[in-house]
C-alpha cells in the first residue's frame, strides 16, 4: 500500500508519541469521568459535551474578551465548576434514589442541551483558539513532537498528578473516596455525602474543562467536539469504571492505538480500532481491566 | 373508579379491551384514521405519515428500553439499517413493497442480536455504550461500502409499488403507513398481555428474581432487542419511501436521542406512551419552524436558531419528564381521564 | 375441593447439601456446610447475623458459585445448574430483602412465577393466538384457584406491588413462589419486620403450603417461636460452620447454640413456651 511505503522507524516513533500526547487527554477526560463515576456510581454520557463547554468557555474568555491565557484559564476552570455543581444540583440529585437507568438518560439530554447552547452562542462552525502554548518542536531523539501535542501531554500529566496529590492528602479528595467505598459507612462519620457528590461534579467539570481546552488547542473546537467523548468512553470501560489508574493507562493506549490505526489505514479507521477493542473488553473482562468486580449482594 | 364494571370471566379481564367504552373509543379511533386523508391534505398529510413512521420506532424502542430497562442509543442506526436495505432491495432488485419491508425488519433484526448478544455479560448501562459503537460502525459501513449503499451520495429508492398502485406521495403511502402502524401497535400491545413481556419487564425491574423465577437473560434480552431493531427496521424501510432518498447523514446520533425523548416524553413501558411521545416529539420541530416563521417579519434570522433550540428542547423534554413526570404524556393522560371519569362527583 | 385439579401435585423433594464452602474475599461465609431436608418437612437453618444463612441460600439456588461442595435434589447432582434452570427442577425461593418486580401488579408477579412451565414464543405472543392464548387463560384460573384464594390476595391483585405494605409484599413473594409449582420452597427471613399477628399469619400459611401443597420447607428465620413452633427439623449455622442440628427440643438446649448466640448480640433461642 502507498500509505505504507515511506514508512521507517522514525516515523512510527513520531506517531506513537502523538497518539500518547491524544491518549494523555483521553485520560484526563477519562479520570473526570471515574471521578463522578465513583462518588455518585452515575454514568456521565455528557463528559465529551462537558469538555467541549469547557473549550468553548476558554475561547469565549480568551478570543471574545480576549484575555490572557493566565486569566483565562482559571476563569474557565472556575465557570466550569459552578457549571458542574449546577448540573449536579438540578438535573442529577433530584434522581439519585431513582434508578440509575433514569439519571443515565438525564446526562444523554444533557448532551442535547450543552451543544445546543453551544451552538446557540457561538453557532456550530468549527473554531481555532488563540496560540498559547509555545510554538518551537520538541525533539525527542530524532524523533519531531509537534510544540503543541508536547506541551498539551505535560499540562495534562500535571493535571492528572494534582487530581492525584488531592485524593491523597486533600480533607475533600478523603471524604471523596470514603463515600466511593461505603456511602453509608462515610455518612455515619460525618461526612457530608451529598457535598461530596456536588464536589465531585465540579472538580470533574474542571478537569474536563481542562482536557476541553487542550484538545481545543491541537485541533480546534466546534460543537461537535463531544464526540472525542466516544472514545473516553472506550477508556473508561477498558480501564475500569472505577479506577483512575485504569483510565491512564487505557487511556494512553487508545490514543496511541487511534494514531497508529490512523497513520496505517487511514483516520475513518479510528474509530472502528477503537470500538472493536471495546467489543472485545466487553466480552472478554466485562468489568475492565482494573476495575472491581463486585458480586451483588442479595 | 368506575362502578358497575365487574369482570364477568377472567377472560373479559385479560382481553386488550376491558370494557364497552374502550371498545367504542377505538373504533372512533379507526374511523379517524380512515377519514383523515378525506379531509387532509398535503403537508398535513405528510406530518401524519412521519408521526405514524416514528410511532412504529417509537414503540420499538419502547420494547427494549421502557419494557426491559435496556438502554439503546443507536436506534437510529437500525432504522437506517432499514432503509438502506428498502432501498437497495426496490432500487436493484425491484421486489414487492412488502417483502422489503420485511426483509428490512429482519436485517435491523439480525445485526440487533448481533450487537445485544455481548448484553448478557454486560449489564445494564454497557448496553448503551455497545449500541453507540454500533451505531458508529454501522455509520462507518454506510459511508464506506459504496458499491452497496453508494457512500457519501446514497441511495434513492423508487416509489413504493403496491397491487399496481404507485404510493408516490404521502396521501398515497398513507394507506400502506396506517395499516402497519396499527398492526405493529396492536401486536406490542399483546406481546405484554403473555409470558414473553412479562419477562421483559420482569428483566427491567429485577433481573435477579427473573432468573430464579427461570427466565433466560440471555434469551429475553436478545429477543427484546431483536424485536426492537426489527420495529425500526419497518420504520426505517417506509422512511425510505417517504423520503425517497438515503443518504449516511439521514440518521444521524441526534434522531437516537430523538427516539429515546419521544419513550421518555410519552411514557416509558406503555404501549399508549409509544403513540403520544412519537407524536408530540413530531410536532415539536414542527411548532419550531412555525414559530420561527411566524416571528421572522420582525426578527430576520430566527430561522437559523432553530436547530440548537431544537437540541436544547429535546434535552429539556428529556430530563424535566424523567424530573418531573417520569411516566410521561401518558400518566397525564391517565389524570386527566380519571378527572372526566368522576367528574361532576369529584371530590 | 381445592386439591382436585387437572395438574397433579408436585412430590415433595429432598435436599442434600454437602461439605459446602463460599468464600468473598476474606471472609469464610460458608466453611464445610452439610444439610440434609427431609422430603416433606419443614427445616431452619439459624444462626447469628452473618452466620451464612443468606449465602447458603444463594449457593443452593445457584447464584454464588460454591469453592467446594455439591447440592443435591432428590439425588441428582444440580450443582453445575445455571440458577436459571433450577426453577424448572422445583426450587422456589424468597428473598431477606424482598425481590418482587416492583413496576408491576401482583397479580403479573404472581403469574410470573409460573414462567418456566409455560411454553408460548414471542410470535404466539405478538399475535396472542392459538397456544398464548390458551395458556394465559388456564394460567389465570389456576393462579386464581391456587394461590390468590388460597393467600387471600384477592382484593389487592391488581394494585402495584411497590405501593403494598411490607407484609403484604413478603405474602406476595411467598405466592410467587408458589406459582412456580415448587417442590422444596426456601424462604429467607419470611417473617422479618412483621407484626405478631402477620407473623402468625404467616406461620400458617408456611404450614398449610407443607400439608396442602406437600412440599419440602427450608427456612432462614431470626423468629425463634416461629422457628420452634412449626420445624421439624433445625440446623445451626455459626459463622458458615454448622455448630448442630437436631429437633428443635434438642437444638434449644445444645451448648455451642446458646454460646453462639450469646456470644452475637442476637436474640437467643429464647425457651418459649408456645
Ligand atoms: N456479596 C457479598 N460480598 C461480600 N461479602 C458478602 C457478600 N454476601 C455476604 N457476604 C458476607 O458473608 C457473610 C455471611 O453473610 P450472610 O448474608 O450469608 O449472613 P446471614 O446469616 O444471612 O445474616 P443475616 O441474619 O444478617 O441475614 C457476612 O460476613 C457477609 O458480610
Ligand atoms: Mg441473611
Amino acid at each position: 500500500m502507498e500509505r505504507w511505503a515511506q514508512l521507517d522507524w522514525i516515523d512510527l516513533v513520531e506517531t506513537s508519541l502523538a497518539g500518547l500526547g491524544t491518549g494523555s487527554l483521553m485520560a484526563l477526560t477519562g479520570v473526570a469521568f471515574v471521578v463522578i463515576y465513583k462518588a455518585t456510581r452515575v454514568i456521565n454520557l455528557a463528559i465529551g459535551e462537558m469538555m467541549m463547554i469547557g473549550a468553548f468557555v476558554f475561547y469565549g474568555f480568551a478570543a471574545g474578551f480576549q484575555l490572557p491565557f493566565w486569566l483565562a484559564l482559571p476563569l474557565t476552570l472556575l465557570v466550569s465548576a459552578v457549571v458542574g455543581g449546577v448540573i449536579e444540583r438540578t438535573m442529577i440529585r433530584p434522581l439519585l434514589k431513582d434508578n440509575p437507568v433514569s439519571v443515565f438518560m438525564v446526562t444523554i439530554g444533557l448532551t442535547s442541551i450543552l451543544i445546543g447552547m453551544v451552538e446557540l452562542i457561538w453557532t456550530a462552525e468549527p473554531r481555532r483558539l488563540p496560540e498559547f502554548l509555545p510554538q518551537a518542536p520538541i525533539f525527542i531523539g530524532e524523533a519531531l513532537v509537534p510544540a503543541k501535542t508536547g506541551y498539551s501531554f505535560l499540562i495534562a500529566a500535571a493535571g492528572i498528578a494534582v487530581m492525584l496529590l488531592v485524593f491523597a492528602f486533600w480533607r475533600g479528595g478523603v471524604a471523596l473516596r470514603a463515600t466511593a467505598t461505603d456511602r453509608a459507612a462515610a455518612s455515619s462519620v460525618g461526612i457530608n455525602v451529598p457535598g461530596v457528590f456536588a464536589f465531585s461534579w465540579m472538580v470533574a467539570a474542571m478537569v474536563a474543562a481542562l482536557a476541553g481546552v487542550l484538545v481545543g488547542s491541537v485541533g480546534g473546537i466546534s460543537s461537535s467536539m463531544g464526540l472525542f467523548g466516544l472514545s473516553v468512553f472506550v477508556v473508561v470501560i477498558v480501564g475500569g469504571l472505577d479506577s483512575i489508574v485504569g483510565a491512564l493507562i487505557a487511556g494512553l493506549f487508545i490514543g496511541w492505538l487511534e494514531a497508529m490505526v490512523g497513520r496505517l489505514f487511514g483516520g475513518e479507521f479510528k474509530l472502528l480500532a477503537t470500538f472493536s477493542i471495546l467489543l472485545l473488553v466487553l466480552v472478554v473482562r466485562p468489568y475492565g481491566l482494573f476495575g472491581t468486580h463486585e458480586i451483588e449482594r442479595l | 373508579m368506575k362502578i358497575g364494571t365487574a369482570k364477568q370471566s377472567y377472560g373479559a379481564d385479560e382481553a386488550i379491551f376491558k370494557t364497552d367504552t374502550q371498545r367504542v373509543w377505538f373504533a372512533i379511533l379507526l374511523a379517524i384514521l380512515v377519514l383523515y386523508p378525506f379531509i387532509a391534505s398535503g403537508y398535513w398529510m405528510f406530518l401524519a405519515v412521519l408521526v405514524m413512521i416514528n410511532i412504529i420506532s417509537t414503540t420499538g424502542l419502547n420494547i427494549l428500553t421502557g419494557y426491559t430497562g435496556q438502554v439503546s442509543l443507536g436506534h437510529a442506526a437500525f432504522m437506517a439499517l432499514g432503509a438502506y436495505t428498502v432501498a437497495f432491495l426496490d432500487g436493484r432488485h425491484d421486489t414487492p413493497v412488502l417483502l422489503n419491508l420485511v426483509a428490512a425488519g429482519s436485517m435491523a433484526a439480525a445485526i440487533g442480536v448481533l450487537v445485544g448478544l455481548p448484553s448478557l455479560r454486560i449489564k445494564g448501562l454497557y448496553l448503551a455504550i455497545a449500541t453507540l459503537a454500533a451505531a458508529v460502525i454501522l455509520g462507518f459501513v454506510f459511508l464506506n461500502w459504496t458499491s452497496v449503499t453508494g457512500g457519501i451520495r446514497g441511495l434513492n429508492v423508487p416509489t413504493a409499488k403496491i397491487f399496481g398502485f404507485e404510493l408516490a406521495t404521502a396521501e398515497t403511502l398513507y394507506w400502506l403507513v396506517m395499516p402497519i402502524t396499527v398492526l405493529a401497535v396492536l401486536l406490542a400491545r399483546n406481546l405484554f398481555r403473555t409470558r414473553v413481556g412479562r419477562a421483559f419487564i420482569a428483566i427491567r425491574d429485577r433481573d435477579i428474581s427473573a432468573e430464579i423465577i427461570g427466565i433466560s437473560l440471555l434469551q429475553y434480552k436478545l429477543t427484546s432487542f431483536a424485536l426492537s431493531s426489527f420495529y425500526a427496521g419497518v420504520a426505517g424501510g417506509l422512511w425510505a419511501y417517504l423520503f425517497r432518498v438515503v443518504r449516511p447523514e439521514s440518521f444521524p446520533a441526534e434522531a437516537s436521542i430523538f427516539y429515546l425523548a419521544a419513550v421518555i416524553v410519552g411514557g416509558a413501558g406503555t404501549i399508549i406512551g409509544g403513540i403520544f411521545g412519537a407524536t408530540f416529539m413530531t410536532l415539536v420541530p414542527e411548532l419550531l419552524k412555525l414559530s420561527a416563521q411566524l416571528v421572522t417579519p420582525w426578527w430576520p434570522d430566527a430561522s437559523i436558531y432553530i436547530a440548537p433550540i431544537r437540541l436544547i428542547v429535546f434535552g429539556l423534554l428529556i430530563v424535566g419528564f424523567l424530573i418531573f413526570e417520569p411516566m410521561g404524556l401518558a400518566e397525564i393522560w391517565r389524570r386527566i381521564r380519571r378527572f372526566f371519569a368522576l367528574w361532576p362527583f369529584r371530590t | 375441593m381445592r386439591k382436585e385439579d387437572t395438574t397433579a401435585r408436585p412430590v415433595a423433594a429432598r435436599l442434600e447439601v454437602e461439605n459446602l464452602s463460599l468464600q468473598f474475599g476474606g471472609v469464610k461465609a460458608l466453611d464445610g456446610v452439610s444439610l440434609d431436608v427431609a422430603p416433606g418437612s419443614i427445616t431452619a437453618l439459624i444462626g447469628p447475623n452473618g452466620a451464612g444463612k443468606t449465602s447458603a441460600f444463594n449457593a443452593i439456588s445457584g447464584f454464588y458459585k460454591p469453592k467446594t461442595g455439591t447440592v443435591r435434589l432428590d439425588g441428582v447432582d444440580i450443582t453445575a445448574v445455571p440458577a436459571r434452570s433450577r426453577a424448572k427442577l422445583g426450587l422456589a425461593r424468597t428473598f431477606q430483602n424482598i425481590a418482587l418486580f416492583r413496576g408491576m401488579t401482583v397479580l403479573d408477579n404472581i403469574k410470573l412465577g409460573r414462567h418456566a412451565h409455560l411454553k408460548s414464543n414471542v410470535l404466539d405472543a405478538l399475535f396472542y393466538y392459538g397456544r398464548a392464548r390458551r395458556e394465559e387463560m388456564q394460567l389465570r384460573e389456576e393462579i386464581e384457584r391456587d394461590v390468590i384464594d388460597f393467600l387471600e390476595l384477592d382484593h389487592i391483585r391488581n394494585v402495584p406491588v411497590a405501593i403494598l405494605p411490607y407484609g403484604l409484599q413478603k405474602k406476595v413473594e411467598l405466592a410467587r413462589a408458589l406459582a412456580m409449582r415448587p417442590r422444596i420452597l426456601m424462604l429467607d427471613e419470611p417473617v422479618a419486620g412483621m407484626n405478631r399477628e402477620e407473623t402468625e399469619d404467616m406461620a400458617r400459611a408456611i404450614l398449610d403450603v407443607r400439608d396442602e401443597w406437600g412440599v419440602t420447607v427450608l427456612l432462614v428465620e431470626h423468629d425463634m417461636g416461629m422457628v420452634m413452633d412449626i420445624s421439624d427439623h433445625i440446623c445451626v449455622l455459626n459463622f458458615g460452620r454448622r455448630i448442630a442440628a437436631g429437633t428443635p427440643a434438642e437444638v434449644r438446649s445444645n451448648e455451642d447454640v446458646i454460646r453462639a448466640y450469646l456470644g452475637s448480640a442476637a436474640e437467643a433461642p429464647r425457651v418459649e413456651a408456645a
